[in-house]
């Protein structure tokens, strides 16, 4: 056996050992009469970075709003933590701990960094409006409760010195990050990334690779990307799934993946 | 300079996020207050009170109500006035039935039944949004004013159709009908008002600001945050009427005396809108100048040649008067289209630096 069998061997081996967090059987899902995902099972397990890829049109998307309940399935289970899902909503999908970025940028570009990045918690402030328009005893106490959470992301991400700009005027890198801080503030079990470095030059691409990383390693955040930068899907992920016209074509390991002949077709095109 | 923040920390987060955060800002306020509190009631003639004082308070809070709806939570509307109208019947209402009640617990109540109708108009916002939002609140729009003019219980059936208010007082002081005095009136719409404005700007700041906001700037996201899309549309829909509903009773009530339904009408929910966009959507303090502008200003300019020892006619002066507030409307808007309120923030950030700018 050589080093390289020994590692891709121990990687499938530490995959193996993970409970599995996203379970989904069979999805299904058609616009009309244009089929976007057919019938596509696959996991996401505990504290991995799963990555999904696939060329242009595959349903990569498609395949993450239906996990975060902006789509509904035709047909299949979907099973998250344990727990068959059966009607969803985006609201829904947050209290269980699913959180997302676009990949448009999707900030809410008239508020400040903080601002946007406290809308994340959104759902976990609680005091009635009462309280608020005194902005006086609970309702305070809340604000600063959640405001301190809210820096310790700023912090983790170093958006430190954009905390009162408008989102709407910083460069895109930074924009990117801020919807990452966003997402974060919601504490999610399962961050979606929906092409977290899309446009991105190499220095901004090496800075989010490691904020994935870290929230992976220190936050135990468990994360599915889709990404087209191959360099850095191979680099991070765990195991990476394949998806080519809505379906699944390959599934493991990246070095699995790599040499797989038809995710090598689906990329180079085929000769008819 | 003089509004220079260096030396100003903040070490933690309660302090940081104070009302007034710098010191400046607190003193200004407090001798823009301490003049609208003290010094106007001093030396302000009856008139000034009557035209200018109280107009201009009552025309910022339906603005501000307005602006929580449009400016915070990006749902256009067009029926402001109408939804003024039902504040001002329903504590007409209100106020006849139990004629014991005090006259501001009534005015609070009222607000309440302008929120249900605000509420109930804005259910198409669920589906529909922008111009077709716009012209749905429309149709409140004309359907309340021929309410108002139909429906005979509501101004208990007066020959005149009409309501008018009568003399009551408070702890023995008349505020209201043709004996109160403009004082006592101004100061009664003053606290309201303060009260009321600064609610809206701990709630525009908080959680239920950064809702609407979120809203306004991308829904999508905001649904994909966690954010009950139709809980935030229309809380902001009843907020937005509930203040509305109370300037409405207030102008009725401590400044007109009496109305017609047609006071009510299209041209007023208009004049709002403008007072919002020109003083700035997104903003509150923009409300307050975005009414000296639009209400105020006109009559200053009519006094203006009289006090000049000029001769000019009424009529001729009435026709100056739209064409000066006129352009000065389109100057605003073309030197910043965000309105008055960003101006005045562009001002401070630039006296922050001054005198030093790099």
């Amino acid at each position: 056996m050589t080093v390289m069998e020994q590692t891709l061997e121990e990687a499938k081996k530490k995959a193996e050992e993970r409970e599995v967090l996203l379970d989904l059987e069979n999805v299904s899902l058609s616009f009309g009469g244009v089929k976007a995902i057919t019938n596509i099972s696959f996991n996401v397990k505990k504290g991995e970075i799963r990555a999904i890829i696939g060329p242009n049109g595959a349903g990569k998307t498609s395949m993450l709003n239906v996990i975060n309940g902006f789509y509904q399935p035709q047909e299949g289970v979907i099973t998250f933590n344990g727990k068959k899902r059966k009607s969803m909503k985006p609201h829904l999908a947050v209290d269980q701990g699913i959180a997302r970025t676009f990949q448009n940028v999707a900030l809410f570009k008239g508020m400040s960094t903080l601002d946007n990045i406290m809308a994340g918690r959104a759902t976990r402030m609680k005091q009635s409006m009462f309280w608020q328009m005194l902005y006086w005893g609970p309702a305070r106490q809340e604000e600063i409760e959640h405001r301190k959470k809210v820096e310790e992301i700023i912090d983790f991400l170093e958006i430190q010195h954009i905390r009162r700009t408008p989102v709407g005027t910083l460069p895109y890198g930074l924009q990117k990050r801020v919807e990452l801080a966003r997402a974060l503030a919601m504490e999610p079990e399962l961050l979606l990334l929906d092409e977290p470095m899309a446009g991105m030059n190499l220095e901004e691409k090496e800075d989010m690779s490691r904020f994935i990383l870290d929230v992976n390693d220190q936050l135990g955040t468990t994360i599915a990307l889709i990404e087209h930068d191959m360099g850095v899907v191979m680099d991070l992920s765990d195991r990476v799934v394949v998806l080519d016209y809505g379906r699944k074509i390959a599934d493991g390991v990246p070095e699995e993946v790599q040499s797989n002949q038809e995710v090598i077709d689906a990329y180079l095109g085929l000769s008819h | 300079m003089f509004y220079r923040t260096s030396g100003q920390f903040k070490t933690t987060y309660e302090s940081d996020q104070a009302l007034f955060p710098i010191k400046q800002d607190m003193i200004l306020l407090a001798v823009i207050l301490a003049a609208m509190y003290v010094v106007f009631p001093m030396f302000a003639s009856e008139f000034t009170f009557k035209a200018l004082l109280v107009p201009v308070l009552i025309y910022s809070l339906a603005s501000l109500g307005l602006n929580i709806l449009t400016g915070f939570a990006g749902q256009l509307s067009l029926g402001t006035a109408g939804f003024m109208g039902v504040g001002a019947y329903a504590c007409y209402k209100i106020t006849s039935i139990f004629p014991e009640m005090n006259v501001v617990v009534a005015l609070f109540l009222s607000g309440f039944f302008s929120a249900a109708v605000g509420v109930a108009f804005g259910l198409p916002s669920l589906r529909i949004k922008g111009f077709y939002l716009a012209i749905a609140t429309l149709a409140s729009q004309f359907f309340l004013v021929w309410l108002f003019e139909k429906w005979a219980w509501l101004y208990n059936y007066n020959a005149s159709g009409a309501i008018e208010v009568r003399t009551m007082d408070i702890f023995g002081l008349v505020v209201t009908g043709p004996n109160a005095s403009p004082v006592v009136q101004y100061y009664f719409v003053l606290g309201i008002v303060s009260v009321v404005t600064f609610a809206m700007i701990n709630l525009t700041r908080g959680r239920y600001g950064r809702t609407w906001k979120a809203v306004r700037d991308m829904d999508i996201a905001a649904e994909l945050v966690g954010i009950n899309l139709m809980r935030a549309k229309l809380s902001a829909f009843a907020v937005s009427s509930y203040i509305v509903g109370i300037a409405g009773a207030l102008m009725v009530f401590f400044w007109k005396g009496a109305a017609e339904p047609n006071l009510f009408d299209i041209p007023m929910s208009f004049q709002i809108v403008f007072i919002a966009i020109i003083g700035g959507l997104g903003s509150v303090m923009g409300n307050f100048l975005g009414a000296i502008l639009i209400v105020a200003l006109p009559v200053v300019l009519n006094l203006l040649p009289g006090m000049l020892g000029l001769n000019i006619g009424s009529a001729t002066m009435e026709h100056v008067n739209v064409m000066v507030v006129g352009s000065l409307i389109i100057l605003f808007l073309i030197v910043e289209p965000h309105g008055l309120a960003r101006f005045w923030a562009l001002i401070r950030e630039k006296l922050i630096i001054w005198p030093f700018p790099h």
